[in-house]
């Protein structure tokens, strides 16, 4: 299993990078970690005649915090990630659902925005894009913009980037004060595509549930926030018993069956991580310095 | 996917290896994998499956371990590189190689390779690691031999043996 032959670019400047990436058009592909791409490439799915590689891209590899979003920059490593304390304090749900991306050697090479820009419904961090309300930033060699989560994933590997734009960073929005989060999984190995995974938060003041989010992983096609508050609003979080939002997250999710699991058992695992799922979320909220559980 | 076929142009490429710099003039497509084995001639690092699934190609790429067959030889340019045979020589194996020796953490051999190079950058890390946290550190590395068990005792074995040469260089030291 070998690369088909293709033009190699190593541009050092992000207007370098957009402007090959003008010249090529669907010719070409953006590789930064390469932990998805360059499987592609070796079994020849993929067959694009140009490379832009940005290995070398100055001023890519940046994680910034601020009041409002935990900011990546598209060189940003899955394990820088997981590992920055400061984007942990802020928003420990990265570090949770992290620690579920592949193996720690993948998780070593692979990008955080790279995963986000591959799109693929079984990744992780796309759901959580969406479950913080997030923004892809673009630059193209004709201006920038931005793509809110909910426009950017338009089906299983299909984004609304254009072949000429190139993602060069994601930014995660901050959940309110007294939300407390959680993702689970299920797979047949630790490090491999989940079976069915999902992300929770869940919002408390003054001990009652507010806000109840989900999203899923391997359970729908494109990223999907699911929000089950319905029943349990204004409820004692002490007492809450989260196997209430079941059928509600089995109405909504029609997961497809393949040779891992079939869509029953997708569904099935899905309703139970999703218990799972909002009640370490609740704990955690109730906590001191919300959100701060074990990852 | 593409329009005209590309007329394959070969790059000069220069890698730190083991703290050498190497060089070849290679296709842009060359795999990291396939630049160490054919190209320099070590053929320390072994080739799976080459889509990154089994681990038998890690190699540490800046110190850390990483997929030889995900990288490209023209990617790891800027980089340093350090293969199995970076890591001891048989007179003077490190603590993972003589470990593994020990414990028969191998049967063939072939997932070998990735295991060590694994398992050397997990002990810098995580230098003193519980038997649960050993097996997950291999998770990643796959041995068609199913020799789990040994390889498991293996690094926790290494982890001894780096604590017994850390001790003896400190009381070196005094």
């Amino acid at each position: 299993m070998k690369p088909a032959p293709f033009v190699h670019h190593a541009p050092r400047t992000v207007d370098e990078a957009t402007s090959v990436l003008a010249d090529v058009g669907h010719d070409g592909k953006v590789l930064a970690g390469g932990q998805s791409l360059v499987p592609m490439l070796n079994m020849r799915l993929a067959t694009p005649a140009h490379l832009v590689d940005l290995d070398r891209v100055a001023g890519l590899d940046g994680v910034e915090v601020t009041a409002d979003h935990v900011r990546v920059g598209a060189l940003v490593r899955h394990a820088d990630l997981e590992r920055h304390e400061q984007a942990y304090a802020a928003l420990p749900l990265l570090r949770q659902a992290l620690r579920h991306v592949a193996h720690p050697v993948i998780r070593n090479r692979g990008t955080t925005v790279g995963s986000i820009a591959h799109a693929d419904a079984a990744g992780e961090m796309p759901s959580v894009l969406a479950l913080c309300d997030g923004v892809v930033e673009v630059a193209s060699a004709t201006g920038a913009r931005e793509i809110p989560w909910h426009d950017f994933f338009l089906g299983p590997l299909e984004t609304s980037l254009a072949p000429e734009e190139l993602a060069v960073a994601v930014r995660f929005g901050r959940l309110p004060a007294g939300t407390g989060t959680a993702f689970v999984e299920r797979a047949r190995r630790h490090g491999d595509y989940a079976l069915a995974g999902v992300g929770a938060a869940v919002t408390v003041a003054d001990g009652t549930v507010t806000r109840a989010r989900l999203t899923f992983v391997s359970v729908t096609d494109v990223p999907t926030v699911l929000d089950v508050t319905g029943p349990f609003a204004g409820r004692e979080q002490s007492s809450v018993d989260w196997s209430g939002a079941a059928e509600l997250v089995a109405a909504a999710v029609t997961p497809e069956g393949d040779i891992h699991a079939t869509a029953e058992y997708r569904r099935m695992l899905a309703v139970e991580l999703s218990r799972i799922a909002l009640a370490e979320a609740a704990a955690r909220s109730a906590a001191p310095g919300s959100g701060r559980g074990a990852a | 996917m593409s329009g005209d076929p590309v007329v394959e142009e070969l790059l000069d490429v220069t890698v730190t290896v083991n703290g050498v710099p190497r060089h070849a003039r290679v296709p842009a497509r060359r795999l990291l994998s396939d630049f160490l084995r054919h190209d320099l001639g070590l053929t320390g690092t072994h080739v799976g499956c080459e889509h990154g699934v089994c681990g038998a190609c890690t190699v540490l790429l800046d110190g850390r371990p990483a997929r030889s067959c995900l990288v490209f030889a023209v990617t790891a340019q800027a980089h340093a590189v350090t293969t199995v045979e970076g890591l001891g020589t048989r007179e003077a194996m490190g603590p993972v190689q003589r470990a593994f020796a020990e414990c028969h953490g191998l049967q063939c051999g072939f997932c070998t390779p990735g295991f060590l190079t694994t398992v050397t950058a997990y002990l810098e890390e995580h230098p003193h690691p519980t038997q649960d946290e050993a097996r997950e550190a291999i998770s990643g590395n796959l041995c068609r031999c199913t020799g789990y068990q040994n390889i498991v005792r293996s690094v926790l074995r290494a982890a001894e043996l780096r604590e017994a040469a850390e001790a003896d260089a400190t009381a070196g030291d005094s």
